[in-house]
């Protein structure tokens, strides 16, 4: 359609624009010019040059938080991914107990954080817990779910699999059902079971699908901070510190603005590095 | 080899025991919330004796409850609110409108989703404390005026809407203004449903936003507030942070079962 006047568009667009301009773009650069200046917040800023680009890289930090991010995050996928297609496929039918499952699995998405993570720091409780508990209760011995360096980022993961595998099966179940019926009945009519349908039929299909939920869990996993400021403060020793909490502990804890910033452009760069991979999937998928 | 009617046992076994993993973790907050002090020491793990809530009134000595339900629901109402107002114009706009640098101006919203809060919190904490916002409403509500999922969602819709509905209401009279704010609303009604229940339950959940951006109760949310009940106190407090906690989800929870498929409808949506 063409707009009533030429510059139309351009008003109507002005509002999001601007928003934009003061709360995407500013915020960027900004961030950019002071990973370039040292800044408590208090005093004046001073400019350190790459200083604050290094002293990130030589004490580690970066490494290691990069490190956990990728732990949690590749866990995070890979079990809501495969947890979440499971779900898909054993609800996407009809019935009570269907609709039960899709509605509890999916109602923990939509729960705040900060219940989940209260919920599960007392349920992972090392003492009190019913995790520990129940184990002890069967003879075994307990684990530090929320207290061993090796255990608490694993623990983290596994109850963000828990919050938000219902997205990845709501997907799914609306990839399924836009899948066309006939390709599965006329296989049905060859003599497939439903286990071949399924390999090589349904699963094919859903590629893209899961080329979706996988890229945008991926990049959700590398922005969480709730949970772990909720349940471990990025401890024990470090062992939770994700990204975004390094982040959160550079300001707010250690006052240092333009180490912080810092961390935020390197944190955009990966960001932008993954969401190119997210469209690489998507181009790859597409019918040449 | 497995034939249809096992499979199909495998499919609701595997069902049930989803929604008891899934459902067993809120009953365990509600039974814990329902206990005293008395029996978390003792039998942390057994069913309480008698059901109590003297957890729940605990809760509500320790937190303005009804403050911070009240504030939570305003911030988001409004966020949501100033989200609908800028979406309107900017979907119809990008999805109804031919113009030059049409594709650049979706092309940077789109790159605005690649920005969440986290990454953005740095300077707007430091733009908006110099501003004199942190700490107020405006400063929960302004950094979240522009939802790049809502206006993507609205734009999707509104490819759907003949062109002729709008060009009929120009040849009425009627002012742009008029088309966005007044003649699209109903007929997006769907889209803008999920949008506004996507956007409300998000922002009454968060607690990133208001942990960075409030030092006192002024402008605490409920979120925040709960969180705050394991900070406080000393002793045995399991019962009032699962109390908090249960108060915390039943509204959204309830908010879920009432418009279940309405929210579905946009979260299910595969927004690039």
């Amino acid at each position: 359609m063409k707009p009533s006047r030429p510059a139309q568009p351009w008003w109507l667009l002005s509002p999001m624009l601007l928003a934009l301009g003061i709360f995407f773009l500013y915020p960027l650069l900004s961030a950019f010019k002071t990973s370039f200046y040292e800044w408590d917040l208090l005093t004046p800023p001073r400019f350190v040059g790459l200083a604050n680009y290094r002293a990130i890289l030589a004490s580690g930090e970066l490494l290691s938080s990069l490190g956990t991010t990728l732990l949690v995050s590749v866990v995070v996928v890979t079990g809501s991914l495969v947890l979440g297609l499971a779900l898909a496929l054993a609800v996407h039918r009809p019935g009570r107990v269907a609709a039960l499952a899709r509605s509890a699995v999916f109602s923990a998405y939509v729960v705040s954080w900060v219940s989940v993570g209260l919920l599960f720091l007392w349920i992972f409780d090392a003492d009190a817990g019913v995790v520990n508990r129940a184990l002890a209760w069967l003879g075994m011995p307990g684990a530090k779910w929320l207290t061993s360096t090796t255990l608490a980022p694993l623990t983290v993961a596994l109850i963000v699999i828990w919050k938000v595998t219902g997205y990845a099966m709501v997907v799914f179940l609306s990839g399924l059902s836009a899948l066309p019926p006939e390709v599965s009945e006329a296989a049905a009519l060859d003599g497939a079971g439903p286990v071949s349908r399924l390999r090589h039929v349904t699963l094919p299909l859903l590629r893209p699908t899961a080329a979706f939920v996988a890229t945008t869990s991926l990049i959700a996993s590398f922005q969480l901070f709730d949970v772990v400021r909720l349940l471990t403060q990025g401890g024990p020793v470090r062992s939770t510190t994700v990204l975004v909490y390094a982040i959160y502990e550079q300001l707010f804890r250690d006052l240092r603005v333009g180490r912080a910033s810092a961390l935020v452009v390197i944190f955009f760069v990966v960001l932008a590095l993954l969401s190119w991979l997210k469209l690489r999937a998507f181009r790859a998928e597409e019918p040449a | 080899m497995i034939g249809e009617r096992s499979w199909q046992r495998l499919a609701l076994g595997f069902a049930v025991v989803a929604a008891i993993i899934w459902l067993f973790p809120y009953a365990w907050m509600l039974l814990t919330s329902l206990k005293t002090p008395q029996e978390l020491v003792k039998a942390p793990s057994a069913l309480p004796g008698a059901l109590r809530a003297d957890a729940y009134v605990e809760v509500f000595r320790a937190l303005p409850v009804a403050r911070y339900l009240a504030l939570t629901t305003v911030m988001a109402l409004s966020i949501a609110a100033l989200q609908i107002a800028i979406a309107l114009p900017a979907a119809y706009a990008l999805g109804k409108l031919d113009f030059r640098y049409r594709g650049a101006a979706f092309a940077l919203l789109m790159s605005a989703l690649l920005i969440p809060a986290e990454l953005r919190f740095v300077p707007t904490f430091t733009l908006l404390s110099s501003l004199g916002l942190v700490n107020t409403l405006p400063g929960l509500v302004l950094p979240f005026a522009v939802s790049a999922f809502g206006i993507f969602l609205l734009r999707q819709a509104l490819l759907a809407v003949p062109s002729s509905l709008i060009e009929a209401a120009r040849l009425d009279g009627a002012s742009e203004l008029y088309i966005v704010y007044r003649l699209l609303p109903p007929v997006l009604a769907p889209s803008l449903t999920a949008f506004f229940l996507v956007s409300f339950v998000h922002h009454w959940n968060d607690y990133f936003w208001p942990l960075v951006m409030t030092v006192d109760e002024s402008v605490r949310t409920l979120p925040l507030g709960v969180a705050l009940l394991r900070e406080q106190g000393s002793g045995v407090r399991w019962h009032i942070v699962m109390a908090g906690s249960t108060i915390l989800s039943l509204p959204a929870l309830a908010l879920f079962a009432l418009t279940q498929k309405q929210l579905l409808r946009g979260l299910g949506s595969n927004v690039g």
